[in-house]
């Protein structure tokens, strides 16, 4: 078995007498697509925070890709490798796509404390960036305000822009979210395209895309991961449908 | 020890009128997220009607008592007519909008009352001294603003824990979307808090004039401090800005009285005397800063 | 630069530059050698007021405490000078070194700060710099300090053709850098954390780090306009850095385009030819009118504010790139 990229251990968070995260311990495998679903409620949105840097656990550990980054800043975390998107779309509005992603790719590249030369004309930011929106399929709204895309446009280019650093981990935040049918299984397949280039840790209340993408799936309820395992071992297990599952008969 | 008491008390008056200066900023601050800097205005508005309404009924109270009322009144119409503009404008926006009010007021005072500074006499039934301590004198005046002050204070106090509007105001400053929801008239409210800020700084601005001067711009300066003294207590919290103000108003009064013994042991006795008031302004933008290193939203500030 | 200066925009900007290159020659010419003093003076805000729109402008930061930079570069040279120092050569660059290190440290404590703290803070900080130059009683408190301008090696500052063009080159060269700024992985970086911080942080830049760094270069660059305008008069006092001189800066940037490479130096012009226009135009109206322009000026910032936030460079055309 890998040793586990992503690893959480006894992780509490609390919101004055709520407790938002439960003692939780997780893993998540180099490559693999981990999705994490659970009822609303269940805190995976303050997970993602204590993920990403931008909320502070109470107590327990976060490692990645070996390092402790319980206390790490949250461009630090980028910079070893942890990517990710945003539930709530947030590319750079007043920039076209390719200059998203360009400054994606910008934040790998060495410092910036360049002041001189122009960076509409570096090649080793712009290929780079053109690469990623070919990926996702965005090559033709390059020069594009990112403001007038679609919504399912921005979220293909919040992913060209967490792919652009080369991260070995995606952070998801529900990708899905407002998207139609359609929109969904194009983001589906690109989704399970990209998986070849690093791994996922999806977060996700589209039971489909779920299920058609997961290697392995953790259900939180509560702050608590009641059960982890493949989907059909989360499909056969009763705490699961007792606890979500049970009141969508999928 | 005597002299010691004094300056205290001068501390607290004049951290008193700050905080009615500073609780209408954090009101608007924390409800409307406006950056409003032309509340010093209103005090210099509220200090130049009163001298009219002074001059007129010859009654330092009864003018200061007409003044009230106008200065709501002239909190509302601005509101009205141009700060509600302002509202969900970005900072940048509400910064240059009420920096070119304060032009406008401090030439609108120029122009109805001319360029030369106006005077109010300390009312003649307030002119003697009060014994705070038997004999330790002080003065009446300045004893009644500290008596006026403390009323305003415990009464805002009332008003934001007991009435319907204070807990309007409490939830507007922690949660504006949610008053919203509530189906509450907003622009009534917004309205009426800006009024209510208003009469608080033009009753400072009335209060201090006997003691300081009515003059073109008196509201600028100070109006920094109330900012740094909200900064200081954290924007929204009535009770922030009122720790914060006590603790400016000694900082400031304790520096100007002892400041310059303190630095005349090692300074010519004039460069002392210079030094002291400017290093006692400096002490308070020192503790602001100190504070915000610690806490960067204010002492009772919230994150919003 | 030079790209920013083809269409129709820079030809408007060019032809600006051409006049103001030629300002010493014009007012010589039709004998107005009064406007030569407003030039000037013109000149060396526009060159604050660029400085300005680097972080403002470029980087969203609304610093409310500017004018100090006027204050330290100015008074700097003007206590070496009362002391007897007078080589600008010595004179200028422990003033900007003394500007850079200010800039720096409440650049490192305001920026910890967001929204209408960080506005108040750096304005705060700016009343304390207020504050201890009104206290040097030594050097003329309140009523400032006249003294003998800074000796520069070639050229004469107290020629007031020299000292304009002196200006304008500082001007230029100015201007030059903030265009280059501005399409740099610097500028990105700032224009970034501008449009959305967390995303910039989630990106991986340490966006602290870079406002740092435009705070201390937009503080380096007034300090040399305070440098610059203690010598046109031979003076400084505090009210060079008086909070409304800051609030006239912001005026600045905002009037002429907020975020154009040119339009504080619109900005700074209009600002001038308002007060000068708008007075004749009150007495016109009514004899004794002209003093209280300012009556005018105020509702039309409220306007601006209100209506017209893309300033002047917005209304010669589109923007590209």
């Amino acid at each position: 078995m890998a040793e586990a990229l992503l690893k959480t251990k006894g992780l509490i968070k609390r919101f004055g007498g709520l407790v938002a995260t439960d003692n939780l311990s997780i893993e998540v495998r180099e490559g693999e697509i981990h999705a994490l679903i659970g009822p609303n409620g269940a805190g995976k949105t303050t997970l993602v925070g204590q993920l990403t840097g931008n909320l502070r656990p109470d107590s327990g550990t976060i490692h990645f890709a070996g390092r402790d980054v319980t206390r790490l800043p949250i461009h630090a975390r980028v910079q070893l490798g942890l990517a990710r998107s945003f539930q709530i779309t947030a590319v750079l509005r007043e920039f076209s796509a390719i200059e998203n992603v360009a400054l994606a790719v910008q934040a790998h590249a060495g410092h910036s404390f360049r002041f001189l030369a122009d960076v509409r004309f570096d090649k080793s930011l712009r290929e780079p960036a053109w690469q990623s929106l070919e990926l996702v399929g965005l090559d033709a709204r390059a020069g594009v305000p990112a403001a007038t895309l679609s919504h399912g446009e921005q979220r293909q280019l919040e992913i060209a822009m967490a792919l652009a650093g080369k991260p070995r981990m995606l952070l998801l935040d529900e990708p899905m979210a407002g998207m139609g049918v359609e929109e969904s299984q194009d983001m589906v397949q690109l989704l399970r395209h990209l998986k070849a280039r690093c791994g996922m840790l999806l977060i996700e209340h589209d039971m489909d895309a779920v299920f058609a993408l997961a290697d392995r799936i953790t259900v939180l309820v509560y702050g608590r991961a009641i059960a982890s395992g493949t989907p059909d071992e989360i499909r056969a297990s009763p705490e699961v449908r007792h606890a979500y599952l049970g009141e969508e008969a999928k | 020890m005597d002299y010691l008491l004094i300056q205290v008390l001068n501390g607290v008056q004049l951290g008193l009128l700050m905080f009615l200066l500073a609780a209408g900023l954090t009101l608007t601050f924390g409800i409307m997220d406006l950056v409003n800097l032309a509340h010093g205005s209103l005090y210099m508005m509220g200090a130049y009607i009163a001298w009219t309404f002074i001059t007129w009924t010859d009654s330092f109270v009864a003018g200061a008592l007409l003044a009230l009322p106008a200065t709501f009144a002239l909190g509302v119409v601005l509101e009205v007519a141009v700060v509600r503009r302002l509202y969900n404008r970005d900072h940048l926006d509400q910064v240059l909008a009420t920096f070119g009010l304060i032009l406008f007021f401090n030439e609108l005072v120029r122009v109805i009352w001319g360029p030369a500074g106006k005077s109010i006499a300390v009312p003649a039934f307030l002119g003697h001294t009060v014994q705070i301590l038997p004999g330790v004198p002080y003065p009446a005046y300045r004893f009644a603003l500290i008596v006026v002050g403390l009323a305003v204070a415990v009464i805002l106090a009332w008003l934001v824990a007991r009435t319907k509007l204070g807990m309007l105001i409490r939830a507007g400053a922690s949660n504006r979307r949610m008053i919203a929801a509530l189906g509450v008239n907003i622009e009534l409210l917004f309205s009426l808090v800006f009024g209510l800020g208003a009469v608080f700084a033009g009753l400072a601005g009335l209060m201090a004039a006997p003691i300081s001067s009515v003059k073109i711009g008196m509201g600028d300066d100070i109006l920094i401090v109330a900012f740094v003294i909200i900064v200081i207590g954290g924007i929204g919290s009535i009770k922030g800005a009122f720790v914060a103000a006590m603790l400016v108003g000694q900082i400031d009064i304790i520096g100007r009285a002892f400041l310059p013994n303190f630095l005349k042991a090692f300074m010519a006795p004039a460069s002392a005397s210079a030094a002291a008031p400017a290093i006692s302004q400096v002490l308070i933008y020192v503790v602001m800063a100190a504070v915000l290193v610690w806490r960067p939203t204010g002492l009772f500030g919230q994150r919003q | 630069m030079m790209a920013a200066l083809l269409g129709r925009r820079g030809m408007v900007a060019a032809l600006v530059l051409v006049l103001l290159a030629s300002l010493p020659l014009l007012t010589a010419l039709f004998d107005q050698r009064y406007l030569l003093s407003v030039g000037t003076r013109v000149v060396i805000w526009a060159i604050a007021a660029t400085s300005l729109n680097m972080i403002l402008g470029y980087g969203g930061l609304v610093s409310f405490g500017h004018a100090a930079f006027f204050g330290i570069g100015g008074y700097v040279v003007g206590i070496l000078s009362a002391n007897g120092i007078q080589d600008g050569w010595l004179q200028w660059p422990l003033a900007l070194a003394v500007a850079i290190l200010w800039a720096a440290l409440i650049g490192a404590l305001s920026l910890r700060t967001r929204g209408v703290y960080f506005i108040m803070i750096t304005l705060a900080f700016a009343q304390l710099v207020y504050y201890l130059a009104s206290g040097l009683e030594a050097y003329g408190g309140d009523d400032g300090l006249n003294f003998s301008r800074s000796r520069l090696w070639l050229i004469d500052l107290r020629d007031k053709n020299s000292f304009y063009w002196l200006c304008f080159a500082f001007l230029l060269g100015t201007l030059w850098f903030s265009s280059r700024m501005e399409h740099s992985r610097f500028g990105y970086v700032l224009r970034g954390a501008r449009s959305n911080e967390l995303r910039m942080l989630a990106l991986g830049f340490p966006v602290f780090r870079y406002r740092l760094a435009a705070f201390t270069i937009a503080g380096a660059l007034g300090g040399l306009s305070g440098i610059l305008l203690a010598n046109e008069g031979a003076y400084v006092s505090p009210a060079m850095m008086s909070w409304v001189k800051s609030g006239d800066l912001i005026v600045m940037v905002v009037l002429g385009g907020i975020g154009a490479l040119f339009g504080p130096l619109y900005g700074a012009i209009a600002f001038f030819a308002l007060e000068e226009l708008l007075t004749p135009l009150l007495h016109l109206m009514h004899q004794g009118w002209g003093e209280y322009w300012q009556i005018v000026f105020g509702p039309m910032l409220v306007a601006i504010a209100l209506y017209a936030k893309g300033g002047i460079d917005s209304l010669l055309g589109p923007r590209h790139g």
